[in-house]
C-alpha cells in the first residue's frame, strides 16, 4: 500500500504561500544544460501557460514538478512537498501520450491512481461514473482503450490524472494531438471544469491560441539553455467561453504580441 | 455455423496432408516389402495401440506426471529468475552466467550422472525435464519484463506507484504475451526432456518402454510410443494456447495478431 502523505489539510505556512513554486531550477542531462534558473510560482486557482520553441524544456519543467526527475539545483514545492519523492502521486500530470494500459478497460484505466493509493475497486468505480458524464465516456467505460479515438483516449487520460483531486494539476500538450473541433470542445470544457476548481494549473502548449484562451498568464520560453524571456498578462473583457473571442482584436493583438516573443528568440538562437 | 465451416476448411489441407503421409507409408512399405520388425506400416502400428492400450496408457500416465510436476516447477523457478535479474542489477550478473552456462552443457550427458545421484525415483526425470524447460520460459518472460515503455512507468509513477506497484499492475501484464510464447517451446521440449530422463534410469514412462520395445526389435511398439508422445506434447501446447487465449483475452487483437507477408 502506498502510504501517500496527508495533503488536504494544508498548514497554515504553505497557505500564503503559492501553491506551486518554482524558485532557481536549473536541470542537466548528459552533461548538456536543459533548464539554466528557470522561476515560475502559481496559486491556487490560477491557470499558467509555458509556450516557447521545441526542445526549450517546457515539458522538463514539468517533469521536474511533480518529482519524476530530480532538480540540479533550485528549490520546488507543489502543495507545500518540497521533496521530490513525495511529490510524485501529489500532483496531477497528464503527460503528452494517452498511455492507457491497453488492457484495462477504460473504467479501470481511469480509476489507476486511485487504486494505486489503495482506494476500493468499488469505490473508485463510483468516482470514475459521477464524472463519467461531464467527460463525455459513460458510454465508453466498458471500452477497450483500442477500441477509441484519439479525442476519447485523451479524456480518458485526463480523467485518470484528475480523479485523485491533487490541487495542483500539470498539462502537457493534452490536446495536441486531437482534430481542431475536438480540441475546442475539450478546451471549452476544461475551462468550465476549472473554474470553480480551485487548483493551480500548469499548460505545456505549442499552441499560441490554446494558451490566450485558457490561461491567466503566458509564460515564454527561449532554448539553449531553457529560461522564461517574458510574461504577458492575459486579461480579455470578453468571456474566453464566447466562441467568437479569438477572433477579438485584444485576441489577435495579444496572439501577434507573443508570436513576436516567440520570433524574436527563434532568430536570436 | 458458418465460423465452424470456415475453421474446417482452416484444417483441411493440414489434415490431407496427414492423411497422404500415413497412405503414403503403407503403401510404400507394401509395394517395398520392407520387413516389419525394420518398419511397421501404420496399420499395424494401429492395431499395436489397440491391442495395448491400457499398458501403454498406463506408461503415459507416468510420463504425464513427471512432466506436469517438471514444467511446473519450471514455472515457478522460470518466475523467481526472470523477478530477480529485472529487479536488480547485481541478481542479473550473478544469475544470468550461470543460466547461460546451464544451457551449453549437452543436459542429455547429465541425465546419467542425476540418476547416481538422486536415483530412479520420479525426482531424477523431473529435474532432467526442469533443465530442458526453465530456460526458454526465463528467456522469454526477461524480454517480455523490458519491453515496459519508461514513459508508461513515469505515468505510474505520477500517480504514486510503489515500484511493487508498478511491477504488477504495469510489468507482469505487459510481459504476458511474451512469457506465453516462452511457455509454448517449453511444453513441447517438456516431453523430450521427460524421454531422455527415463532412458537413462527408469522402470516406467514412454522413453523406458521405446528404450525397451527398441532393444527387442518389437519396432510397432515403438512407433506406438511415440504417437502417445506427441499426443502427449500436443495436448500440453493446446492446454497453454488455452490458457493464453483467456489470460489475453483483453489485450488489443495487435497482441495476438499474425504479420504475415504472403497470402
Amino acid at each position: 500500500m502506498n502510504s501517500a502523505p496527508q495533503i488536504n489539510h494544508l498548514n497554515l505556512e504553505t497557505i500564503n504561500n503559492p501553491l506551486l513554486s518554482f524558485l532557481g531550477v536549473g536541470f542537466d542531462y548528459e552533461d548538456a544544460s536543459i533548464l539554466e534558473d528557470v522561476s515560475l510560482t502559481v496559486d491556487r486557482g490560477e491557470f499558467v501557460a509555458l509556450v516557447g520553441p521545441s526542445g526549450c524544456g517546457k515539458s522538463t519543467i514539468l517533469n521536474l514538478i511533480s518529482g519524476v526527475l530530480e532538480a540540479r539545483s533550485g528549490s520546488i514545492t507543489a502543495s507545500g512537498l518540497s521533496n521530490r519523492a513525495d511529490r510524485l502521486g501529489n500532483v496531477s500530470y497528464m503527460q503528452q501520450k494517452d498511455l492507457l494500459l491497453p488492457w484495462r478497460s477504460v473504467a479501470e484505466n481511469s480509476r489507476l491512481g486511485l487504486e494505486l493509493r489503495g482506494v476500493s475497486n468499488s469505490e473508485s468505480s463510483t468516482a470514475v461514473e459521477k464524472l463519467a458524464e461531464s467527460f463525455g465516456i459513460a458510454d465508453e467505460l466498458d471500452s477497450m482503450p483500442w477500441q477509441l479515438s484519439g479525442g476519447m483516449r485523451q479524456r480518458v487520460a485526463l480523467l485518470r490524472a484528475v480523479l485523485p483531486d491533487n490541487p495542483v494539476l500539470l498539462l502537457d500538450e493534452p490536446f495536441g494531438a486531437l482534430d481542431a473541433i475536438t480540441r475546442s470542445s475539450l478546451q471549452q470544457w476544461l475551462l468550465n471544469v476549472l473554474d470553480t476548481s480551485n487548483k493551480a494549473v500548469v499548460l505545456v502548449t505549442h499552441d499560441v491560441d490554446e494558451a490566450i484562451l485558457l490561461a491567466d498568464r503566458v509564460l515564454v520560453m527561449s532554448s539553449n539553455p531553457g529560461q522564461i524571456s517574458a510574461e504577458v498578462k492575459i486579461d480579455l473583457d470578453a468571456s474566453p467561453h464566447d466562441a467568437s473571442v479569438s477572433t477579438s482584436s485584444e485576441f489577435i493583438e495579444l496572439k501577434k504580441h507573443i508570436l513576436d516573443l516567440l520570433g524574436n528568440h527563434e532568430v536570436t538562437q | 455455423m458458418n465460423s465452424l465451416r470456415s475453421r474446417l476448411i482452416e484444417w483441411l489441407p493440414a489434415a490431407i496432408i496427414i492423411i497422404l503421409l500415413i497412405v503414403a507409408w503403407e503403401v510404400l512399405v507394401e509395394v517395398l516389402d520392407v520387413q516389419r520388425w525394420l518398419l511397421p506400416p501404420p496399420s499395424v502400428i494401429f492395431v499395436e495401440i489397440l491391442d495395448s492400450l491400457g499398458f501403454l496408457l498406463r506408461h503415459t500416465w507416468v510420463s504425464t506426471t513427471e512432466i506436469a510436476l517438471g514444467f511446473s516447477i519450471s514455472i515457478v523457478l522460470a518466475v523467481l529468475l526472470a523477478s530477480g535479474i529485472i529487479w536488480s542489477r547485481t541478481v542479473e550478473r550473478t544469475l544470468y552466467p550461470v543460466i547461460i552456462t546451464s544451457q551449453t552443457i549437452p543436459i542429455i550427458t547429465l541425465a546419467p550422472l542425476l540418476i547416481i545421484w538422486v536415483g530412479t525415483d520420479i525426482m531424477s526425470k523431473v529435474i532432467v525435464i526442469v533443465l530442458f524447460t526453465f530456460f526458454p520460459i526465463v528467456i522469454s518472460l526477461v524480454s517480455g519484463l523490458r519491453s515496459v515503455d519508461q514513459e508508461m512507468v513515469d505515468m505510474l509513477r505520477t500517480l504514486g506507484a510503489s515500484p511493487w506497484q508498478t511491477f504488477r499492475k504495469l510489468m507482469i501484464p505487459s510481459a504476458l504475451p511474451s512469457f506465453f510464447a516462452g511457455l509454448k517451446v517449453a511444453a513441447v521440449v517438456s516431453v523430450i526432456g521427460a524421454v531422455i530422463g527415463e532412458w537413462f534410469g527408469s522402470s516406467e514412462g514412454l522413453g523406458w518402454l521405446m528404450k525397451i520395445a527398441g532393444g527387442q526389435f518389437q519396432t510397432a511398439r515403438v512407433f506406438a510410443a511415440i504417437v502417445m508422445l506427441s499426443i502427449l506434447a500436443m495436448t500440453l501446447f493446446a492446454a497453454v494456447v488455452v490458457v493464453e487465449k483467456w489470460s489475453l483475452r483483453k489485450y488489443p487483437p495487435t497482441a495476438t495478431r499474425v504479420i504475415r507477408l504472403g497470402d
